[in-house]
C-alpha cells in the first residue's frame, strides 16, 4: 500500500513509527501505518475526516493505547500512557482550540506549574522577565502580564508553542493551527515554525489548507481510511497527485460499475435553490434536485460540502436566496421546516447528531415520522413495531432486534437505522453526508446499493462523500466545491474521478504547481 | 395508555419493601388501618399523605430531568402558590382559589422554560433565579406575615377524604394518572426521551425540542403549585419562608432514586413516585422508632447511596471483573 520513496537521508530520524495499528471494535482506525519525522523537518499529515490523523496523533501522545506497532523517539522506544507521559518524553501537541487558561496572564500560562519561586513565593517579576525574553525569541514583544484572552488567537498559539518547546519538546504536533488565523497571523506562525525547524525540532503540521502545506512543509504523509497512502517530498509532488492521494481510489480496490446516465433534463425538478447562501459560511449557489437523480458533492475537507447540506436542510439559516419545492416558494428556517417539507438528512457525525444512543432501534427509526405527525397523533406500539420490523428486514439491520439500544449496534447498522428513520417519512429529498464513513467494507457496498435503489424509486438524493470512486458510482451529476463555494458542475460522461480531481485542483497558484 | 412497569423497577420495589419491613419491625402496628369518619388512618396512610408534596413535585421534576434539565425553583413555587391560595381562600370559592394558584405555577414554569429553552441559559442557573426570588415574591403576597385561613373548602384539600383516602393522596394519584395519560398516551414521552438523550440529533430529526423543554418546565410549575396548595391547606396557612423549603432537593432525590439519569433520556413516572415514597417511608419509620429525627438525614444518605450504587454502571464492571478473577483463580 505505501509507496517506496525512502526517508530523506540528509535528516536523522527523530520520530519513527512502524506498523501502528489501532482498532475501535470492528473498525480499524489505523492499519499498519508507518510515519517518519526527521530532525528539523516540517511534515504535513493529511487526509479527510476519519482518515486516521487524529487517531495517529492520539496514539503517539498517549491518549489511546495502540494495538500493535512501535514508536521510537530518537532511537529509543516509547510507550506514553498519557499526554503528560508524551510531553515528558518530548512530544508536545498544540490543538486548534488552544488548551491554555485564558484568564491567567501570558507569563503565568508559560510557567504554570513551574513558576520561579523564592522561599515558596512566586517571583512574579522574575517570571515576567523570563516570559518576555522567551517570547522575544519568537518575535513577540508584548505585555506578558496581560491575560492571555486579551491577545489574538495567533499569539495564544505561539504562547502554547513556546511553552511546549520550553518544556523541552523535540517533536511538536500542530493540529489545524491556522484554521482560525488570518493571513498575517499565519505568516507570524510560519516564521516561528521555520525558526523552530532550524533549531532541529521536528514539526507535524495537520491542516486542510493545501496552499499552506506547499508553503511551509518539507514532506507530506497522506492517510486514507486508516491506511498509509504514501510519504513524499513536497517539492516533487504536483498538487493534482496530492489530491489524488487524498481522495482517489485505492489501487487494489475494484471499480464499481457506474450507473447508466440518462439525460437529466428528462426528470422533473422537485427542489430548487437560487442564490442560496450565508455570509461567511457558504457562497450563494444555485442547485436543482430532480426526482430519481443523485447529485454528488465533491471537494476537500472544509470546502463547503457539509455546509451545503446544512443550508439545504435548514440546520443553518440562509441569509440570501430562495428555495422552492415543486415550484412553490418555501420557508426553510429549521430542520423542523425541512422535515415538514419532506426532506431528510443523515449527518456525518452519526454519534453526536444522528442516533439517540440509549433509545431502542425502534424508537430511533420512528422518531422523525413521529415528530412530523405531531404529539396528538402518536404511532401506536403496533404501528411502531411494524415500521421498525419492515425497515430492519428491508435494510438488513443486524441484530434484527427492534428493542436493542441503538448505541450497541455497529456503525454500519446505525447508519442503516438512520436511513430507515428518514425512509419511514417517505421523503422527497434525502441528504446524506458521508453515508459510508466509519463503516466496514461489507456494509459499505450495501449502503451504495441502497443509494442506487432509492434513486430508482424516484427519490432525489444529495450525497456527500470523500470517496470519489464512490461518488462517481452513483451520481448523475457532481458538484465540485472549493473554498466554500460551488465551483463546477459535472454531468453525464464528464462524471469521472479524473475530471473531479482536476476541478478540485484547478485554480491553484501556478508557483505551487511543481512538476515531478 | 400504557403504564410501563419496567423490569428496571426491581431495585426500587425491593428497596421500598425492605424499608417497609424495617418500619414494621420498629413499629408493629405499622400496617394497621382503621376507618374513622369516612377516612382511613394508620402509618401507611401517613406515609402516603406526608409523601404527597414530594411525589407531586417529582412528577414534574422527572420530566424536566428527562430533558437533561433540572428545576431548583419548585420549593419556592410551592411557597408562592401556597401564599396565593391562602390569601384568596376566605374571599373566593375553591375553584377560583385553585385556578389562581395553578395559574401562578404555570407562569413560574413558563418563566423557567423561556430562560432554558429560548434564552438557552443553563437550567441549574436559570431556575436558581426563581428559587431565590420566589420566596421574596411569596413574602410580598403574604406581606411578610403567616397568612391563615378558615375556609373549610381549602382545609378539605389538606385534611379531607375521598373514598376513604386523604384528599392529598387522591389528588396525587389523580395527577400520576393524568401525567401518565398525557405523556405516554401521546408521543410526548418518546419525544422528551429523545430530546434528553440527544438534543442535537432530535432537532435534526424534526423534533420541536424547544417546545418539549418549554412544556416540561410548565408542567413542573403546575405540579409544584398543586403541592404548594396542599401544603398550605394542611397547616391552614401560608408560611412564605418555610413552605416547601428544601423540597426541591427531595424531589430531585426521588427522581434519581427512581432511576432517571440526571443526564436526561429515559424516565419513569411511576418509579419517580416510588422514589418519593421510599424517602417518606424512611422519614416516617425513624419518627416511629423514637430515634432522634437528626438521624433521618444520615439514614437517608445511606439509602440513597445504596440505590445509586445498585444503578452504577461501574458496579457492573466491577462485578464482571471479580467474576473473571474468580474464574481465573486456580
Amino acid at each position: 500500500m505505501s509507496d517506496s520513496s525512502a526517508p530523506p537521508a540528509t535528516r536523522p530520524a527523530l520520530l519513527d513509527i512502524r506498523g501502528l495499528t489501532k482498532s475501535f471494535g470492528a473498525l480499524k482506525a489505523l492499519d499498519d501505518v508507518d510515519f517518519t519525522l526527521g530532525e528539523g523537518e516540517i511534515h504535513a499529515l493529511l487526509g479527510e475526516n476519519g482518515a486516521g490523523k487524529s487517531t495517529l496523533i492520539k496514539v503517539v501522545t498517549g491518549v489511546f493505547a495502540r494495538d500493535a506497532g512501535t514508536v521510537r523517539l530518537a532511537n529509543r522506544e516509547i510507550a506514553p500512557r498519557s499526554a503528560k507521559d508524551a510531553l515528558d518524553a518530548g512530544i508536545a501537541t498544540v490543538y486548534q482550540e488552544v488548551n491554555l487558561l485564558p484568564n491567567l496572564s501570558v507569563a503565568q500560562n508559560l510557567y504554570l506549574g513551574r513558576q520561579p519561586t523564592r522561599f515558596g513565593v512566586v517571583r512574579e517579576a522574575e517570571m515576567k522577565r523570563r516570559a518576555h525574553a522567551l517570547l522575544l525569541d519568537y518575535g513577540l514583544d508584548i505585555d506578558v502580564g496581560a491575560p492571555l484572552a486579551s491577545y489574538s488567537v495567533a499569539v495564544q498559539h505561539i504562547t502554547a508553542i513556546a511553552r511546549a518547546v520550553d518544556l523541552s519538546a523535540r517533536v511538536l504536533i500542530l493540529d489545524e493551527p491556522t484554521a482560525s488565523l488570518d493571513r498575517h497571523e499565519v505568516e507570524i506562525l510560519f516564521k516561528v515554525m521555520r525558526k523552530l525547524a532550524a533549531d532541529g525540532i521536528g514539526i507535524v503540521f495537520v491542516s486542510h489548507f493545501l496552499d499552506q502545506v506547499y508553503e511551509i512543509c518539507d514532506r507530506v504523509t497522506v492517510l486514507r481510511n486508516g491506511r498509509l497512502i504514501g510519504s513524499r517530498e513536497i517539492a516533487q509532488l504536483p498538487r493534482l497527485d496530492l489530491i489524488r492521494m487524498m481522495l482517489g481510489r485505492e489501487l487494489a480496490e475494484t471499480t464499481h460499475e457506474r450507473a447508466a446516465s440518462q439525460p437529466d433534463t428528462a426528470r422533473e425538478v422537485c427542489v430548487s435553490f437560487k442564490g442560496f447562501g450565508k455570509q461567511g459560511y457558504l457562497a450563494p449557489f444555485d442547485l436543482e434536485l430532480r426526482r430519481g437523480e443523485v447529485v454528488g458533492l465533491a471537494g476537500l475537507l472544509g470546502s463547503g460540502r457539509t455546509e451545503t447540506a446544512r443550508l439545504v436542510f435548514g440546520a443553518e439559516r440562509a441569509d440570501s436566496g430562495a428555495a422552492t419545492v415543486d415550484g412553490k416558494a418555501i420557508r426553510l428556517n429549521s430542520p423542523r421546516d425541512a422535515a415538514g417539507l419532506g426532506f431528510g438528512y443523515c449527518p456525518e457525525e452519526r454519534k453526536t447528531e444522528g442516533i439517540v444512543a440509549e433509545l431502542t432501534v425502534r424508537e430511533n427509526i420512528v422518531l422523525a415520522l413521529q415528530a412530523r405527525r405531531g404529539l396528538h397523533r402518536p404511532l401506536s406500539r403496533r404501528e411502531q413495531d411494524e415500521i421498525a420490523l419492515r425497515y430492519i428486514r428491508m435494510l438488513d439491520i443486524r441484530p434484527p432486534d427492534p428493542e436493542r439500544p441503538i448505541g450497541l449496534l455497529s456503525g454500519g447498522n446505525q447508519q442503516k437505522a438512520l436511513l430507515a428513520r428518514w425512509l419511514a417519512t417517505s421523503p422527497k429529498l434525502l441528504v446524506l453526508d458521508e453515508p459510508t464513513r466509519g463503516i466496514d467494507v461489507g456494509a459499505h457496498a450495501e449502503i451504495i446499493r441502497l443509494v442506487r435503489d432509492l434513486c430508482e424509486q424516484g427519490l432525489a438524493l444529495l450525497v456527500i462523500s470523500s470517496e470519489l470512486d464512490e461518488i462517481v458510482t452513483y451520481s448523475n451529476r457532481v458538484i465540485v466545491l472549493r473554498d466554500r463555494a460551488h465551483v463546477e458542475e459535472l454531468k453525464g460522461d464528464a462524471v469521472e474521478v479524473s475530471s473531479i480531481l482536476a476541478a478540485i485542483a484547478a485554480d491553484a497558484p501556478a508557483a505551487q504547481e511543481v512538476a515531478s | 395508555m400504557t403504564l410501563r412497569i419496567p423490569r428496571r423497577g426491581l431495585a426500587q420495589a425491593f428497596a421500598l419493601i425492605v424499608i417497609l419491613m424495617i418500619d414494621r419491625a420498629v413499629s408493629p402496628q405499622f400496617f394497621n388501618l382503621h376507618l374513622q369518619d369516612g377516612r382511613l388512618f394508620g402509618s401507611v396512610i401517613d406515609v402516603l399523605n406526608r409523601g404527597t408534596p414530594v411525589a407531586l413535585l417529582s412528577l414534574g421534576m422527572v420530566l424536566v430531568i428527562a430533558t437533561g434539565g433540572i428545576d431548583l425553583s419548585v420549593g419556592a413555587v410551592m411557597a408562592i402558590a401556597g401564599a396565593t391560595a391562602a390569601s384568596l381562600a376566605d374571599t373566593h370559592s375553591l375553584p377560583v382559589v385553585i385556578a389562581s394558584a395553578l395559574a401562578v405555577g404555570l407562569a413560574c414554569g413558563l418563566w423557567n422554560g423561556i430562560l432554558v429553552a429560548v434564552l438557552r441559559i443553563q437550567p441549574i442557573v436559570a431556575t436558581l433565579i426563581l428559587m431565590v426570588a420566589g420566596r421574596g415574591i411569596a413574602q410580598l403576597i403574604t406581606e411578610g406575615r403567616i397568612v391563615t385561613f378558615t375556609s373549610p373548602d381549602l382545609v378539605w384539600m389538606g385534611n379531607g377524604a375521598v373514598f376513604g383516602l386523604p384528599t392529598p393522596v387522591a389528588i396525587a394519584i389523580g395527577m400520576l394518572l393524568l401525567t401518565a395519560a398525557v405523556v405516554r398516551g401521546t408521543a410526548l414521552g418518546l419525544l422528551i426521551e429523545a430530546t434528553g438523550g440527544n438534543a442535537r440529533a432530535s432537532e435534526l430529526s424534526g423534533v420541536g425540542t424547544r417546545a418539549m423543554i418549554l412544556s416540561v418546565y410548565i408542567w413542573c410549575g403546575i405540579c409544584a403549585a398543586l403541592a404548594g396548595v396542599i401544603a398550605a391547606a394542611d397547616i391552614m396557612g401560608a408560611d412564605a419562608n418555610n413552605a416547601g423549603l428544601w423540597l426541591e432537593l427531595d424531589a430531585i432525590l426521588a427522581v434519581v432514586v427512581g432511576g432517571t439519569s440526571l443526564f436526561g433520556g429515559r424516565f419513569s413516572l411511576v418509579l419517580a413516585v416510588a422514589g418519593a415514597l421510599i424517602i417518606q417511608s424512611m422519614n416516617t419509620g425513624i419518627l416511629l422508632s423514637g430515634y432522634p429525627p437528626e438521624l433521618n438525614l444520615l439514614v437517608k444518605a445511606v439509602v440513597v447511596l445504596a440505590v445509586l450504587l445498585a444503578q452504577s454502571p461501574r458496579l457492573g464492571d466491577i462485578q464482571r471483573f471479580t467474576a473473571r478473577w474468580r474464574r481465573t483463580k486456580p
